[in-house]
């Protein structure tokens, strides 16, 4: 190991290590002080040290550094490390990663501070943190599905933080039984990619990406199928589950039973951008299959346009806010699919600021109204929670993709660039993303509106007691809000358009799939590129959307309860979420109990218990109640027996 | 001059009465052993028939241990037949099946 560099990356991802093991096994022992400064000090100093690597790797240029520390296990030629891999790519979800986590953090201490769980949250919150450190830093598949793993399973510790809720437990059982069928996909990929490329280091493999396009696996009998396909696919399936994009994504807005800073920890910048981060980590495989960007394309823009829809039926200010996240990476993942990997990350990025925000805002409301997420019970709230309203509403700007609010950058260069993409699907998906515009200020602008807007509907007796919460509380709020302001317009143009890019060569595209340079042809730069909104349809839409929102919440709220009673139908299958709950449990939960149910009745009680326990026993009893009438006792017949036999050897030796 | 075939027919007959005596008989225990010795006595004709006709002594030898071993055993045979009665009071061979399954 020579280079420092690498050890610094070690440091960064140990630290929230550190801080969960000592929160968690002798956090009541240090008392709730000493665990949060633990905690948080080693978060602030990875966050200073991923910086530093920041400074060293995007400006300073450096090339990339990859290097194993520890050899875990060889087997033949494969080599199992643990081996850390930084580049611009890393090195950016790094910074990403770790201000988002400290900034949840911070806010933990307000929000968490009554719970009797007070270290255990945090080391939860810590180690989920450390792995998804280890998941962005890893250079080869099987760290990156230690940390998938890791995260998946602090996810589950974390929905089910309250575990003697019911609603807790079986959201946490929900999200981690989903998670396992996309990590069932993930695992057989990497699987093909050690059988058809002998290795799983990331470089290695991609390497070998040309020589292997034409190869095909026999997938069925007579039929073969592109190896590379096949293995993006599965890769994909994997993100699916991660990054909750349709028919997996059930498990997300079930998660919202955890508490709020989790919530923002798990849907901004951690635990679903995985998907996105090991989609966009695989360019170089995806490129070179273009059924898989496809499949990508539909998945994500029905998962942007569907999942919206939803949230304007719900009345949970967090589950409003899940369901804009699903949307959001409906819209990643159509940038994904649209080679847009660049923009996909960018949108990432903005996405983790602003949505950590809205969380935050919204735990933010829901402490000052003792725990109260209902938003019909809500109302006003406005001139109660000052600093919570504006960074409500700035979150809330740049998730609608509002200039100049960064939300707006990301989502438009995705939009621009499903528009030119040649890939099939791109049509389709560019519906999506396009009604999708319309329908997330829709949602959002309801929440806002129904939360501090309109008649306050509080209950009187804590109406009184509202108040801003301490700073814990609102200086997160104003650290994410300031990035949600800015960060699309300090980024886009290192991001998409400067040469070389902000990921640099850690991302490749072809240059037949290169949208992002068709873009950069018409691109004026950030002001005028906001400036300009007014020219895109996308940005008409948003408009009419928040006019829409704020004529059926606010100015005619009547009028909703009438569209909501003429199109019963249409509503009902909102609140139902298509049917996929209903079908998740009426087909695989109570089928798998059927069948279970007739395992028990045909297989247990039947063939083991009846057949071969029983059964056996029975037999060998029949047996010698059979076998014993032929001791009769009297010699004469033991005599003739002796006799017969005799006889018959004789017999066989004369004829034999 | 009696040749061997005719010792051996009659050693043969002998044997066989022997074993029908024995699966054939149902009532009484001493025809047990009289069976048994008619079949010892078979094989003593043989041993004897064979010890003539192969010019070998070795045969009449092993009769005498033979004749020895039949006197002994129905010495005992007839010792347990006794000791038999006592205790059932019958030495019916159809009632002796403490053996029955």
């Amino acid at each position: 190991m020579q280079n420092p560099l690498l050890w610094v990356a070690l440091t960064i991802a140990l630290l929230p290590l550190f801080g969960a093991l000592v929160a968690g096994l002798v956090g009541k022992k240090i008392g709730k002080l000493w665990t949060h400064r633990i905690a948080i000090t080693s978060m602030g100093v990875a966050f200073f040290l991923a910086c530093y690597l920041f400074k060293v790797f995007i400006i300073d240029d450096h090339p990339l550094v990859e290097d194993s520390f520890y050899t875990w296990a060889t087997a033949g030629l494969l080599r199992f490390d643990i081996a850390f891999l930084l580049d611009r790519l890393s090195v950016v979800m790094l910074v990403v990663v770790s201000f988002v986590s400290l900034m949840v953090h911070i806010y933990s201490i307000g929000y968490m501070w009554d719970d009797p769980g007070y270290q255990r949250f945090f080391s939860y919150v810590s180690l989920f943190t450390f792995s998804m450190l280890i998941l962005v830093l890893a250079n080869n598949f099987l760290l990156l599905f230690f940390g998938w793993e890791g995260v998946g399973l602090v996810s589950y510790l974390l929905i089910g933080f309250w575990f003697s809720r019911d609603a807790a437990t079986f959201g946490s059982l929900k999200a981690f039984l989903v998670n396992r069928v996309g990590d069932m996909g993930f695992l057989l990929a990497i699987a093909a990619t050690l059988m058809y490329f002998s290795s799983i280091n990331y470089h290695d493999v991609f390497r070998q990406v040309p020589s292997l396009m034409n190869e095909t696996l026999p997938l069925f009998p007579n039929y073969r199928v592109s190896v590379i396909t096949t293995i993006c696919i599965l890769l994909f399936i994997g993100a699916m589950g991660k990054s909750a994009q349709v028919p997996l994504h059930v498990w997300l807005p079930e998660s919202m039973e955890g508490p709020t800073p989790i919530s923002a920890l798990i849907h901004a910048a951690t635990m679903v951008t995985a998907g996105i981060y090991m989609v966009a980590r695989m360019s170089p495989l995806f490129e070179f299959s273009q059924t898989s960007l496809t499949l990508i394309l539909i998945i994500g823009g029905t998962t942007a346009l569907f999942m919206g829809f939803l949230a304007i039926t719900q009345y949970d200010i967090k589950r409003v806010i899940a369901y804009s996240t699903l949307s959001q990476l409906g819209y990643m993942a159509v940038a994904l699919g649209a080679s847009a990997y660049d923009a996909a990350i960018f949108h990432l990025i903005t996405h983790a600021f602003f949505k950590a925000l809205l969380f935050l805002a919204a735990g933010s409301v829901i402490m000052a109204l003792h725990h109260e997420q209902d938003m019909r019970k809500m109302g006003g709230l406005a001139s109660y929670l000052p600093i919570t309203y504006l960074t409500f509403v700035i979150g809330t700007l740049a998730l609608c993709a509002i200039p100049p609010f960064s939300g707006f950058y990301s989502k438009d260069i995705i939009i621009e660039a499903v528009k030119l993409s040649q890939i099939p699907g791109a049509g389709y998906a560019y519906f999506c993303v396009l009604v999708g515009a319309f329908i997330t200020p829709v949602y959002m602008f309801r929440a806002l509106f129904m939360t501090f807007h309109t008649n306050d509907r509080v209950d009187l007796h804590i109406r009184d007691k509202i108040k801003e919460p301490s700073w814990v509380v609102w200086l997160p709020l104003i650290l994410l809000a300031i990035p949600s302001i800015f960060v699309g317009q300090m980024l886009i143009n290192k991001m998409l358009f400067d040469n070389p890019k902000l990921l640099g060569d850690a991302i490749l595209v072809l240059p037949q799939h290169d949208v992002i340079n068709q873009i950069a042809t018409d691109y004026t730069g950030a002001k005028l590129m906001a400036l300009q909104a007014g020219t895109t349809l996308a940005f008409w839409l948003a408009i009419a959307g928040i006019i829409t929102a704020w004529f059926f919440t606010a100015y005619r709220p009547v009028w909703s309860q009438i569209l909501k009673q003429r199109f019963a139908w249409i509503y009902a299958i909102l609140v139902r979420k298509y049917g996929f709950d209903d079908f998740n449990q009426i087909v695989l939960v109570h089928g798998t109990q059927e069948v279970g149910d007739l395992c028990y009745e045909v297989s247990d009680v039947k063939l083991i218990d009846g057949v071969v326990v029983n059964g056996s026993g029975r037999c060998i009893r029949w047996l010698a109640q059979n076998a014993r009438l032929l001791q009769t006792g009297y010699i004469y017949h033991y005599a003739l027996a002796m006799v017969l036999g005799v006889l018959g050897f004789l017999i066989w030796y004369v004829m034999g | 001059m009696i040749s061997l075939t005719e010792f051996l027919v009659l050693a043969a007959l002998l044997f066989g009465l022997g074993t029908a005596g024995i699966i054939l008989n149902r009532k009484n225990l001493i025809t047990l052993l009289m069976s048994v010795e008619l079949i010892l006595l078979a094989v003593n004709t043989n041993f004897i028939a064979f010890s003539h006709f192969l010019m070998n002594d070795t045969g009449q030898i092993f009769v005498f241990f033979v004749l020895t071993v039949a006197a002994a055993e129905a010495a005992i045979g007839l010792a347990i037949l006794v000791v038999l009665y006592r205790r059932r009071g019958t030495i019916a061979v159809q009632n002796i099946d403490a053996l029955k399954g």
